[in-house]
């Protein structure tokens, strides 16, 4: 079975770590990882660009409706993710657009960059 | 340190532009908010260990830094000892209430205050730049002084003189309207990129220790942006710095020498923050508000986004040079897009383009150093001798000199390669150096 671990902390915190810390941190993690995988049980790994450089499209009103910074509601929860490779921001919100075309019913989807992506692979 | 001190330790600092613009409100004294927030991270160090950490670190400083300041107020001025943990009882009750109200707008125009002060027209820039890194990002004195390069006692006394001109000036603790905290966002842009550009054009002597200047320049507009998401202006400064700042690791080569633009090795370029730089560049775009970060944001980006020096678009750095000319008309600003018109249109345009600057560009290092590159790739060996020379009397570091001297000797050696690559030389220079001085 599948299962994703979601990694939440205070980012004016983590992003005022030294490089060194930050290296250390993401050392002792790649440690880990690298046990998952060479049992094959590593899929996506991914961490977030800060929430500053997000982008928000609001869904379920008459028009879609696109906000900067992150999704700030406290009613809904993540339901779910996706990765898509884009050149620029309007080619991710226009994926985003569809998605939402697709599924019009209430909710947000946040635009976020990757800082780092490794694709991963399992066996199921 | 330990790791849970540690951990603290980045609590702190991260809490602290909050604390201190809220206890900047309360008490209306730089020293005196400073005092309340030592004392509230002194207390924090002490019962964080045995608590935890509290849910909401920027309130409970807040709440525990104020209470101690209205403590020795209360105790100095009647004489009369208080016990200084029994104002601390209820904090975790309170707690929330504070959280609550600290949640309201109004605490964006406290941090925003906080920065504000620290560019009081009065000050030079050196010491409002000193003071940000004292007052919001907690640098401490010492730290500040090496990114100088002064002394500790002389950077104690520019910070102190600067406290000082700011209290006598006064403390702006109206509300701000629409257009106040418009001009205040910008005076506070400003200053934040004189803080970056502090750290950036240090040369590689001084790099090390200048390159934390950078860092908080960049944590600073985080949050500003957190603050006020949606004005592009704030998004193009940050991303303009976040896009410069990657190329660090590429700027020095082994020897300190400064390594110009084009023969940087990109693979060292920190991609994330070039990420970060992209998407926030693109969102300021969104908006159709161009302003000048942005535009400087967009032509770092279009380098960034290169992946050998030949695939740079510089017909649209052009462009783009020229709507920064029509924004903000300056002879600086053209001789770098002089640069970009060398790469599309050739050297006799972008000599042509420059040679109206002369008189105002005189005394400019960059101008002589680009116009010399110009005049040696159409052939002109004389009258580029004589351009190198004034030049390098003008450099303003060892690295500009020997850059300039490399060009001499090869006129001297009569280098066929020269043509070839020297308008890319010069070129990529001026596309970093000059903003820095530009906006001093």
């Amino acid at each position: 079975m599948l299962y994703a671990i979601l990694c939440y902390n205070d980012e004016t915190v983590t992003t005022a770590w030294s490089d060194e810390k930050d290296r250390e941190t993401m050392a002792r993690l790649a440690a880990v990882e690298a046990r998952l995988a060479q049992v094959g049980r590593l899929g996506p790994v991914a961490r977030l660009l800060p929430t500053t450089s997000a982008t928000t499209l609001r869904k379920g009103r008459d028009e879609l409706v696109i906000t900067d910074g992150p999704f700030a509601e406290t009613k809904e929860q993540l339901l779910g993710f996706f990765i898509i490779d884009c050149n620029d921001l309007e080619e991710a919100l226009s994926a985003a657009h569809d998605l939402a075309r697709a599924n019009p019913e209430g909710g947000a989807y946040e635009i976020r960059p990757l800082a780092i992506y490794k694709p991963g692979e399992t066996r199921a | 340190m330990s790791d849970n001190l540690a951990w603290i330790g980045s609590a702190l600092d991260a809490a602290r532009p909050q604390a201190m613009a809220a206890l900047l409100r309360y008490f209306r004294t730089l020293d005196t908010a400073e005092e309340a927030f030592q004392e509230a991270c002194l207390r924090a160090l002490k019962r964080w260990p045995e608590k935890g950490p509290p849910r909401d670190p920027a309130a409970w400083l807040i709440l525990v830094g104020r209470n101690s300041a209205l403590d020795t107020i209360r105790r100095t001025s009647k004489q009369v000892p208080l016990p200084p943990d029994a104002v601390l009882s209820n904090i975790e009750d309170t707690e929330a209430d504070v959280a609550e109200r600290l949640d309201g707008e109004h605490y964006r125009d406290d941090i925003l205050r906080l920065l504000f002060v620290c560019c009081h027209p009065q000050l030079p820039a050196t010491q409002q730049i000193a003071l940000a890194l004292r007052i919001v990002s907690g640098l401490s004195v010492s730290q500040i002084a090496r990114a100088f390069l002064v002394g500790e006692s002389a950077m104690e006394q520019r910070i102190t003189r600067a406290k000082a001109r700011i209290a006598a000036a006064g403390l702006p603790f109206e509300t701000p309207d629409a257009t106040e905290r418009a001009a205040r966002l910008s005076a506070v842009s400003a200053m934040i990129y004189l803080v970056f550009n502090e750290g950036y054009s240090a040369d590689s002597g001084r790099s090390l220790s200048a390159r934390p200047l950078c860092d908080e320049a960049i944590r600073l507009a985080r949050l500003l942006l957190r603050l006020f998401p949606s004005i592009p202006d704030i998004m193009g400064l940050a991303a303009l710095m976040l896009i410069q700042h990657a190329r660090t690791p590429a700027r020095f080569d082994v020897d300190g020498g400064a390594v110009l633009l084009e023969y940087q090795d990109r693979s060292l370029w920190n991609r994330p923050m070039i990420h970060e730089g992209l998407s926030l560049i693109d969102k300021a775009m969104r908006h159709r508000r161009p302003g000048p970060y942005q535009i400087q944001a967009a032509i770092a980006a279009l380098h960034a986004r290169a992946e050998r020096p030949e695939d740079t678009d510089w017909q649209q750095i052009e462009r783009l040079y020229g709507s920064l000319e029509r924004l903000q008309p300056s002879p600086v600003i053209s001789l770098n897009r002089s640069v970009a018109l060398s790469k599309t249109k050739g050297p006799a345009a972008a000599l042509e383009l420059i040679e109206p600057l002369s008189d105002r560009l005189s005394g400019y290092f960059h101008f002589h150093g680009v116009r010399g590159s110009y005049l040696l790739a159409l052939g002109r060996s004389d009258e580029a001798r004589i351009a190198f020379n004034r030049a390098i009397a003008l450099a303003n570091t060892v690295a500009e000199a020997t850059h300039i001297r490399a060009h001499l000797d090869r006129i001297a050696h009569n280098d066929p390669a020269t043509k070839k690559t020297e308008v890319a030389l010069s070129g990529k220079r001026t596309v970093i150096r000059p903003w820095a001085r530009q906006q001093k």
